[in-house]
């Protein structure tokens, strides 16, 4: 019997896009299921009922669900082109960068591009705090996985995807070369990655969704 | 110099949960007892990122995040398993000790700290939340099966301070009609001897918690 792997993720998902990777980067063949958030499919709400989110991964039958989770579960049941490092202490490492990303990085680049004044200036720093702790991390590394991505850099992916689009829609440039410059390298080097740049989702219809996102907050300047 | 030291509080049940890690391996250690309110040069230098404990410090390499730090003490040290050997079961304790830790926790927080008209909406949100893991825990003796795992460490707070803490607010949560299974885990975790060895005296954390409500319900 053929072994089922099945994502559900949804076009633009930044979460489902850490997925979308690893399973490339370990030449994976999957089926993609294609969920619209606003009329979520049966399936999606069974194999997710507690957050109803994607991305989930399916795997002869069993769910996965949560992207890091996921990562580490695709890391350890297909053992080519590893994403963690073998090193219990750089492993733990990464996870407490991963989880860095998502709790307190994240949430300070949006701040910091759709707040306004005084808020915004205050968001700016908070998220140039963060940044400067990614880039003591870089340290001379071309990637954070080192010469090769790994799992903290498909943890950071939405960052590379996600700087250029917000910075071209509200004109903040928030990742300057000159204060971050192997931050700046890094946003490159990820994103023109053969196969990094294969799956990144569709730029002008990036541009649309996050406009049509950011437009409620950016229209609020005095 | 010790090899292994752990930065936390005493009443804190995320530095308790790498304690009682660390002794499941049978880990000598070394611990420091910190002041929150006036944080010691050498936390702040091994957690720039958060200050916060806990920290563990394994040969002077510092590793904060007590999810972190246990999944790093089952893969460092030999001895009974933290975490299953199989990935999908490994995924699983994954994603209920995160589920732990970003759900029901605040969810907890938030009905004890509640007043008013919010207080009884927020108790049942959190029995709603805890209805999930009443589910998950049918049949089974700990969350890691026959053995207590990264789930049943990570549960200490909702396994034990919890009760402590809806007493002292006067909620009444965890009921036999509306989460028997997870009644039955408790009682099961706080009689097991292992982690009742690894859980600060009921007297001295009653006291402490009362005093934070004290000075909770003064400010307001």
């Amino acid at each position: 019997m053929a072994e089922e792997l099945k994502l559900f993720r949804t076009w633009s998902s930044r979460f489902a896009l850490r997925v979308v990777h690893a399973l490339k980067i370990k030449g994976l063949e999957y089926e993609t299921i294609l969920e619209d958030l606003k009329n979520k499919s049966d399936k999606l709400l069974e194999y997710n009922p507690i957050y109803k989110k994607v991305p989930v991964l399916v795997h002869n039958g069993k769910t996965i669900c949560e992207s890091l989770v996921i990562l580490e579960y695709i890391d350890e049941t297909w053992k080519q082109c590893p994403l963690l490092p073998q090193d219990p202490y750089e492993k733990a490492m990464a996870r407490f960068w991963a989880k860095f990303g998502d709790d307190k990085v994240m949430p300070s680049v949006w701040t910091a591009f759709i707040s306004q004044g005084k808020d915004q200036e205050e968001a700016i720093a908070q998220a140039a705090g963060n940044f400067r702790f990614l880039e003591e991390q870089l340290n001379g590394k071309k990637f954070f996985g080192g010469e090769t991505i790994g799992y903290l850099d498909l943890a950071f992916g939405w960052l590379a995807n996600l700087i250029g689009i917000m910075e071209e829609i509200t004109g903040l440039k928030l990742v300057n070369a000159e204060e971050f410059p192997l931050l700046s390298a890094w946003i490159n080097n990820f994103a023109d990655d053969p196969v990094i740049k294969e799956l990144w989702p569709p730029h002008d219809k990036m541009v649309e969704k996050f406009q049509a996102q950011c437009e409620p907050y950016l229209k609020k300047v005095a | 110099m010790a090899e292994v030291k752990l930065f936390g509080v005493w009443a804190s049940p995320f530095s308790r949960r790498i304690e009682m890690a660390l002794k499941l391996k049978g880990v000598k250690y070394e611990f420091i007892e910190e002041d929150l309110k006036k944080k010691s040069p050498l936390l702040l230098k091994y957690n720039p990122v958060h200050k916060q404990i806990p920290v563990l410090v394994h040969n002077g390499k510092p590793i904060a995040e007590s999810l972190v730090i246990l999944e790093y003490i089952d893969e460092t040290w030999e001895g009974p398993a933290i975490l299953p050997k199989d990935p999908y079961e490994r995924a699983q304790a994954r994603f209920w000790a995160k589920f732990l830790d970003e759900k029901c926790i605040p969810a907890m927080w938030k009905a004890c700290w509640s007043t008013g008209d919010e207080r009884e909406k927020a108790r049942e949100e959190v029995i709603e939340i805890l209805g999930i893991l009443d589910n998950e825990i049918k049949g089974k003796k700990f969350f890691g099966g026959d053995n207590i795992g990264l789930v049943d460490i990570a549960g200490n707070l909702i396994g034990y301070w919890f009760g402590i803490i809806t007493e002292l607010a006067g909620l009444e949560i965890v009921t036999e009609d509306k989460l028997p299974n997870f009644r039955k885990w408790i009682n099961e975790y706080n009689n097991c001897s292992f982690v009742k060895e690894n859980l600060p005296p009921k007297d001295k954390l009653i006291v402490f918690l009362k005093a934070r409500f004290e000075a909770f319900n003064t400010s307001k």
